[in-house]
């Protein structure tokens, strides 16, 4: 059955064909046609946005807490080049988008015409691929592919510019299972030897780890639940990137914490001192790895990722496993079993017994207050009295993400979102929104600080509109906390514009979006404004008062290796060296 | 215009070229990669080098089936053996990206560049030049009486030691076509 009908009403139908449920966007010139298609139809819904990197980032949010590919929609021109720091963070943190772009008409394509811009130029960089549509012909089936590249292979966001006369002209639909079959497969399966030759290091180890990241979220809910009985089976310790938490549950037995700058002495110094290291998933971030001639430097590394170019990338491994990680954990976890689940116990021990007297050093004790909020203290309380609860959570970027990342516990994957690559203040609260769309019945928190917040702060308006009961908890220490730290440990002290001046009164700013804010400064008050956060029925804006001059430890200092990390007493002058100071 | 100064080829050897024995070693490849002929694909696999900070020492491109709209791109560059398998690695997984070849492991093959010279003189300059594009088997494809164009295809290397003669006999301007590359065999 062959249809016809115009580009526009293409998009809708294969958007729904694709089972895209939701779409972020914002409306322009160039995408009318398409909008007025929107508007005659009720199976997709579409969530008007207040600025189009937030129609990224909440597609972002929506994409990693259902394993789904997020969609969103915008105009030519600046509706376009407000997505490109939304489509660079889901291009580093490997998040399946499908992201539409207006286009001026074809006929005038190169004119510098109104709100032109060379969309897939510009976007080239930034994307996984994208495709500019010239002949409506070839729309529907380009959308389709668009899905297909999105969610195979290394996931990554994907864009396709449609100028307008595509989008009015009419054509034929090519139906999803009449689409050409991509030559685009990445492979799934492992190399057999390679498994076998990690199994029969696995064996023998006397000091293992399994260091996983967020390769195991985006290969599914399968690929965490093969991961945890592995380690169950073996009995190997396991930690975690920023990206991968909640793989592995942070109350289970072998949980080491998060490693990297900010992560736990015991994971840290289980990396440096291991001598089998399964990277599962992960890409030897430099957030992670810090001076890479000390990287874990007696130790034999496999590396088990889908993308072939990470591997030797930065770390050169001696066992490189190229497949989905789900697929290779169940070949590589029936190997090992067939050939009696053997490890070495009397290593395991000792090693365990090395891990204790590391973990006794309690390294994410900090010194309390009665008189002012520690951070540190206030995410414990939220730990408290949320765990356990259908909780999903978003952060900013800063000091309070590290903390959160340190202090909240995650029992299950796909609930914490956190812009790790790119590092994107502002991604927090619309990712907040997208993950409340997908979720609605979910408590969604963002842990915030003042100065990402407002960078995106205009998707209130979003939230309220759409009755997105989002929670957004501000750790407010009216400075750019992290930029502060930095320049105290590396630049004298000299604080050179990183306070959070003329802030907003968030309690007003709260009111004037129609929701309910709060502000508390004293430890006393904050388990019942936590309380009353999550009771109230709507968009809430917590101005959690914070000490100011906190520092986040611990933290292995630029160009350091992971046995010279500082924790929280340290004596923090110098401690960077010339060469540490280049590096970011 | 003023004689051009062309650039000695990455990989002459020459005895007075005094190498660090510590520094990384640098390997030279040429890379034949086969790509979907879309709008754009050039762009992006330069766009890759550039993005990366690799070399590209030569590049050429051309559909070469047209009835599946294949290109073939050939791409020589230089690096650490590592940047090699990371340049191979990072071409192979672009969407448009059918196969990755790499000539200079992958066994004998044959490279072939083709070049225009332009060489401008008279009397004695003007003979000589003629003659030695005779030995290099370069042929003559315009004269005037002040000048000659010669076309010549050879490997880089010949062609630079072609315009390395021409120099001091009045090359005025030159056209190459950068390397284009098949394996040896079936
Ligand atoms: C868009 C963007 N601009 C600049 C930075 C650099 N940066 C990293 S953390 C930070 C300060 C964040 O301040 P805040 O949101 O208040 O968090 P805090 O560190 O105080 O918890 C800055 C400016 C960034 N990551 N993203
Ligand atoms: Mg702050």
């Amino acid at each position: 059955m062959t249809r016809q009908m115009t580009g526009a009403r293409m998009v809708v139908q294969a958007l729904k064909d694709q089972g895209v449920e939701v779409v972020f966007g914002y409306p322009g010139g160039a995408v009318l046609p398409i909008y007025d298609e929107i508007f005659q139809q009720n199976d997709i819904r579409h969530i008007l946005v207040r600025h189009e990197q937030g129609a990224i980032h909440m597609a972002e949010g929506y994409a990693r807490s259902t394993g789904k590919v997020g969609v969103a929609l915008v105009t030519s021109g600046p509706g376009a080049t407000n997505a490109v720091t939304g489509l660079t963070d889901a291009l580093l943190d490997s998040i399946p988008l499908v992201v539409l772009t207006g286009q001026v008409p074809t006929f005038m394509i190169g004119t510098d015409a109104f709100q032109e811009a060379d969309t897939i130029g510009i976007t080239r960089p930034c994307t996984k691929h994208n495709w500019l549509v010239k002949d409506t012909e070839k729309l529907s089936e380009t959308i389709h592919q668009a899905f297909h590249v999105a969610s195979h292979g290394r996931p990554g966001p994907v864009l396709i510019d449609i100028p307008k006369d595509v989008q009015f002209a009419t054509g034929t639909y090519t139906p999803m299972e009449k689409t050409r079959v991509s030559h685009y497969q990445p492979r799934v399966k492992g190399d057999p030897e390679a498994i076998a030759a990690m199994v029969e290091m696995m064996e023998t180890a006397e000091r293992p780890v399994f260091y996983t990241g967020g390769g195991v979220i985006n290969s599914g809910v399968k690929a965490s639940a093969l991961l945890r009985e592995f380690v169950a089976a073996t009995g190997f310790p396991i930690t975690s990137t920023l990206m991968g938490l909640g793989a592995y549950p942070a109350s289970g037995t072998a949980w080491l914490g998060m490693l990297g700058m900010h992560g736990l002495y015991e994971a840290n110094l289980a990396m440096h001192g291991c001598d089998l290291m399964i990277n599962i998933g992960a890409r030897f971030d430099d957030r992670i790895t810090g001076r890479i001639p000390d990287f874990s430097p007696h130790s034999k590394k496999v590396h088990v990722d889908i993308d072939p170019s990470s591997i030797n990338k930065v770390i050169r491994v001696d066992v490189g496993i190229v497949g989905d990680i789900a697929h290779v954990l169940e070949e590589a976890l029936a190997l090992w079993k067939s050939r009696g689940s053997r490890v070495n116990k009397v290593g395991l021990a000792k090693w365990w017994a090395q891990i204790a007297t590391w973990r006794a050093v309690k390294c994410l004790g900090y010194k309390g207050s009665t008189k002012v909020i520690k951070p540190q203290y206030a995410l414990e309380r939220l730990e408290a009295l949320t765990k356990g609860m259908d909780r999903y959570i978003t952060t900013e970027v800063g000091q309070h993400q590290m903390w959160a990342a340190q202090y909240l516990g995650f029992e299950a994957p796909n609930r914490w979102m956190t812009s790790g690559g790119l590092g994107t203040m502002g991604y927090g609260l619309p990712a907040s929104i997208g993950v409340q769309i997908a979720h609605p019945d979910s408590l969604v928190i963002n842990v915030a600080g003042e100065a990402s917040w407002l960078m995106n702060m205009q998707e209130m308006g979003t939230a309220m509109q759409f009755r997105a009961p989002v929670k957004q908890f501000i750790l407010n220490n009216e400075r750019l906390g992290m930029v502060r730290q930095w320049q105290e440990l590396l630049h004298g002290e000299r604080y050179s514009q990183s306070w959070s001046e003329s802030l907003p009164d968030f309690v007003k700013l709260a009111e004037a979006f129609g929701c309910k804010g709060v502000q508390v400064t004293d430890p006393k008050d904050l388990d019942d404004a936590i309380m009353e956060m999550i009771r109230y029925d709507g968009p809430f804006i917590f101005d959690c008062r914070v000490e100011k001059h906190e520092n986040c430890f611990p933290m292995i200092p630029s160009g350091k290796p992971h046995n010279e990390m500082l924790l929280g007493d340290a004596d923090t002058q110098g401690v960077i060296g010339a060469k540490g100071a280049v590096l970011v | 215009m003023s004689p051009l100064n062309i650039k000695k080829s990455a990989s002459s050897h020459s005895a007075y070229e005094l190498r660090d024995p510590n520094a990384p070693v640098i390997e030279t490849h040429t890379l034949a990669v086969i790509v979907e002929n879309e709008p754009g694909v050039l762009a992006r696999v330069i766009g890759l080098f550039t993005a990366r900070g690799y070399n590209i020492d030569s590049l050429t491109v051309a559909e070469v089936d047209h009835t599946s709209h294949r290109s073939r791109i050939t791409v020589v560059t230089t690096g650490t053996p590592e940047v090699i398998v990371q340049i191979k690695a990072q071409l192979a997984r672009m969407v448009p990206v059918y196969e990755v070849h790499d000539l200079t492991v992958e066994g004998p093959a044959v490279q072939r560049e083709l070049a225009l010279l332009k060489v401008a003189g008279k009397g004695e300059a003007r003979i000589e030049a003629l003659r030695l594009a005779e030995i290099f088997r370069a042929h003559v494809v315009d004269s005037t009486l002040e000048s000659f164009v010669f076309e010549m295809t050879g490997t880089p290397e010949k062609i630079d030691s072609f315009a390395e003669l021409m120099r001091p006999l009045g090359l005025r301007e030159m056209a190459r076509t950068g390397v284009a590359a098949l394996s040896r065999g079936v």
